[in-house]
């Protein structure tokens, strides 16, 4: 029986020919990822092993970005066991406030994963970089501790459900929905414990953005990891921002997987989830009216330039309902300034809505936008859980940057086709 | 052996509404225990005692990868979590800092919220003194259980390290 792409890529890091789903390995690690809310645990427990250094200085990335700029003096705090650390560990890609940006999009665009690599992270949407056809999962601090202590991580190898995807998406519709639409398919444990591996003749008419957006959300069906098979566009991508080496697997002919589904990207429209699962989704025939407070357009999941473009092609020249506030975060200092280069953020000034520095803020109830009781969010962010913006009885409607901007004219949950005609 | 009564909740019951992202700029046991659950159930700060057991439904744990979570329920005294399944990142991450969870369907649909509840972790039994159950789990296998009585992975690590000097 042949082996899925994600036990390849464990397998070859394992030093294996072969390895079978429910197998344990030790495997090689090309990065160890960390942010300022789990890093600084994982540093305690780093010490706490009497580690005196990282495996590699140049495969340990720490990136401020979810508490940061500061919001306050305990994450103030947390900040600096972070920077002295990278400092004293003199670890190459630690990025700065001014440099960094939400993690999840600021490590694919330095180049530091390409395909074939296995990558840990103390982040649960760590999974985005199977994007790229690399193995990448998120752990704990203590995980990451002793990850960045030997450079190596075990695993149990996972199952794999495969999905197909055919045709092209329609107008405003993207890789948002698609990941909404397969969530509301098979549930937020539907893939729990496996992988999550796409594949087929639609991957080609997908951007790398929505493939980085799909891949992101794999964590909330549940899914170990998400993959996607490498071809031409991800070549691309990886030659523009990466310098290194990069190795291409793909799923044996007779790769076994527990289920296969086949998912035709033209039947897709634009899909929205309810609080307070990402599960609970509907399209547009099932919505009615519903008026909202808050947009957040940005976050590890849909802060990429292809997503500011889309919100900015149907905000252009509207106003912004006088009863929302609209905050648009570009996620790395890079987007910001392609955007503020193309004339986006004059677009979404003109138009009303507010425009942060990177930051995860938001998205996790952090900072910047944080909700009342009883209002109402449309955010392009990955969790509606209860609280997860705030006060435990606000509420979350996950959706695409083309139906957040909508949304951010009309003052309800609204289709893009509602607002550009 | 492991005894208490069972604290029970539904399915998905996710990282944020165990210790919600606004306590995260510290990563002091005690301080997350304070806010453990309160979006879930704000009573359970108030009737958890030590030794207590959370009982749950499917995906426990679901969302961030946040080990305040487990470390949250760990300080506040719960003394093992039993669930028909667990979310992966937090079933490593519990285990690691030495909380002790079981996955077993029959147990976690029939055990209903303040019955007295005891585990065998060597054995793999769970039994619900409360209607005289009980209810068969795989049992830890005897490193698992070393690494839970040590309080976790590092600890683990540490003595075993201890004993090769």
């Amino acid at each position: 029986m042949g082996m899925t792409m994600t036990q390849k890529i464990l397998a070859a890091h394992a030093g294996l020919d072969k390895v079978e789903a429910g197998q344990l390995i030790m495997g090689k690690l090309d990065l160890v990822l960390g942010n300022d809310i789990t890093a600084p645990v994982a540093i305690r427990e780093f010490k706490r092993m009497g580690a005196q250094k990282v495996f590699d200085k140049k495969k340990v990335a720490l990136v401020p970005d979810h508490f940061t700029p500061n919001k306050d003096i305990k994450s103030a705090e947390q900040c600096r066991i972070l920077r002295e650390f990278a400092y004293d560990m003199d670890i190459e890609n630690y990025f700065e406030v001014g440099q960094m940006g939400v993690e999840h999009a600021l490590i694919p665009e330095k180049g530091l994963v390409v395909p074939g690599d296995v990558v840990i992270g103390a982040d649960s949407h760590t999974c985005t970089y199977g994007a790229l056809g690399a193995f990448s999962t998120g752990v704990g601090s203590t995980d990451m501790a002793a990850g960045m202590a030997t450079g190596q991580a075990w695993f149990k190898v996972p199952e794999a459900i495969k999905f197909v995807l055919k045709g092209r998406l329609g107008k405003w519709v993207s890789g948002k929905d698609v990941i909404l639409h397969i969530i509301g398919m098979i549930g937020v444990d539907g893939a729990l414990y496996q992988s999550m591996e796409f594949v087929g003749e639609g991957l080609s008419t997908l951007s790398m953005d929505d493939r980085f957006t799909i891949a992101n959300m794999a964590i909330e069906a549940g899914a170990k990891n998400g993959i996607f098979q490498v071809d031409d566009t991800t070549l691309e991508y990886v030659k523009e921002h990466s310098e290194r080496e990069y190795k291409v697997y793909e799923a044996d002919e007779d790769a076994e997987y527990k289920k296969v589904y086949e998912i035709d990207l033209s039947s897709i429209t634009p899909t929205v989830a309810f609080p307070h699962l990402p599960e609970n989704v509907r399209t547009f025939d099932q919505i009615g009216d519903i008026p909202i407070h808050q947009v957040v357009i940005g976050s590890c999941t849909n802060g990429r330039l292809g997503d500011l473009r889309i919100a900015a092609q149907i905000l252009k020249g509207q106003k912004v309902h006088p009863h929302v506030r609209v905050i648009v975060i570009p996620a790395t200092q890079k987007i910001y300034l392609e955007a503020l280069r193309e004339g986006l953020l004059e677009i979404f000034i003109e138009a009303g809505a507010v425009v942060s520095t990177p930051t995860c803020g938001p998205c996790l109830g952090g900072h910047m936008g944080i909700l009342a009781k009883g209002e109402r969010a449309v955010a392009t962010t990955n969790r509606n859980f209860v609280g997860r913006m705030g006060h435990p009885e606000s509420e979350v409607y996950l959706a695409s940057p083309a139906v957040a901007a909508a949304s951010a004219i009309t003052g309800k949950i609204s289709s893009p086709e509602e607002v550009v005609k | 052996m492991i005894e208490g009564k069972a604290i029970k909740y539904g399915n998905n019951v996710d990282t944020d509404v165990i210790i919600p992202a606004r306590y995260l700029s510290t990563s002091d046991p005690d301080e997350l225990a304070a806010h453990c659950f309160e979006d879930l159930d704000p009573s359970f700060k108030g009737k958890v005692q030590p030794g207590d057991i959370v009982v749950a439904g499917t995906n426990f744990g679901c969302g961030s990868s946040r080990e305040h979570a487990p470390i949250a329920i760990k300080a506040s005294g719960i003394s093992c979590i039993i669930a028909e399944t667990f979310a992966r990142i937090f079933y490593r991450n519990a285990l690691n800092i030495g909380l002790p969870i079981m996955e077993c369907p029959e147990a976690a649909k029939d055990i209903q919220d303040g019955d007295r509840v005891a585990v065998d972790l060597a054995k793999g039994i769970i039994t619900n003194i409360t209607r005289n159950r009980t209810y068969k789990a795989a049992p830890f296998p005897p490193f698992m259980q070393e690494l839970i009585k040590a309080g976790g992975l590092v600890q683990y690590v540490n003595e075993k390290m201890g004993e090769t000097k």
